[in-house]
């Protein structure tokens, strides 16, 4: 399990804009680079992103080799009903994580 | 009668001239995407015209380490469901893949504003695209020095 560091507020007012920023600790290999043999090393990324509101994906994002290691995102969400925001990193060598957090809507 | 060398500029030419490079140096005429970047975008927008405007691409312009350079591309449009932005899409020119980023925005985005941190491997133009919900596309370009490239070490 790769760590994560999660920004979302716990609380909100309905119909408030939210800025949610999420990173995630991962080498980001391009696939691009030689190791310390000579030979290239494999590529090992993170390729998608996605961010669901109680279920409905809100925004996603497809990475390619050029986002840095430890792939950092940040974007908006508008606080409609309360529930659980849930994002998920699925990448190279059948990588996928899940983490979730719970916003409280008044 | 002629008896001047070949070439003996007066101080008044060579002032002028170098006046000229000066120019030439400074003010870099309107930047024409270049070949790469336009396979790119023609790949992402499936061959419809692109107009520059609406978007804001925010980076840096001299940067010192390309192993991590944030970004920010802004929107300038609403977020309803009759008129939101889709998808933004940031290409670059010279790393070994054109494509740094494709998002997908739906109206509960709320704003159109997508950060992250890229790599760079060298000097080179950006360009960050937006898709909105009436199917145009708008653009921002941007050019980058980068003195530490990414993937050296």
């Amino acid at each position: 399990m790769a760590r994560t560091l999660i920004h979302a507020p716990t609380t909100a007012r309905k119909g408030e804009v939210l800025e949610i920023r999420t990173l995630i600790a991962h080498p980001m290999e391009t696939g691009y680079r030689a190791g310390a043999d000579g030979r290239t090393l494999p590529r090992d990324i993170i390729r998608r992103f996605s961010c669901r509101y109680n279920g409905e994906v809100v925004f996603s994002a497809d990475l390619y080799p050029a986002i840095s290691a430890n792939p950092y995102l940040a974007f908006n969400v508008v606080a409609d009903a309360s529930g659980s925001l849930t994002f998920t990193w699925e990448g190279d060598n059948g990588f996928a994580q899940t983490e979730s957090a719970t916003i409280t809507v008044s | 009668m002629n008896d001047r060398p070949l070439f003996d500029p007066s101080r008044r030419d060579l002032l002028a001239a170098g006046l000229g490079v000066g120019l030439c140096v400074v003010w870099r005429p309107a930047r024409a995407l270049s070949d790469e970047l336009t396979g790119a975008l023609r790949g992402f927008t499936g061959g419809a015209p692109t107009r520059e405007g609406k978007v804001n691409f925010d980076i840096a312009p001299l940067v010192e380490n390309g192993n991590t350079v944030p970004i920010t591309v802004t929107v300038d449009n609403p977020m309803t469901t009759a008129n939101h932005v889709q998808a933004i899409a940031v290409f670059n020119e010279k790393n070994p893949q054109r494509e740094v980023i494709a998002c997908k925005l739906t109206p509960r985005v709320g704003r159109p504003v997508v950060s992250t941190r890229i790599r760079l491997a060298t000097t080179q133009q950006l360009v960050a695209v937006a898709k909105l919900s009436d199917g145009s596309y708008w653009t921002h370009t941007v050019d980058v020095v980068v003195t530490l490239a990414a993937c050296i070490e």
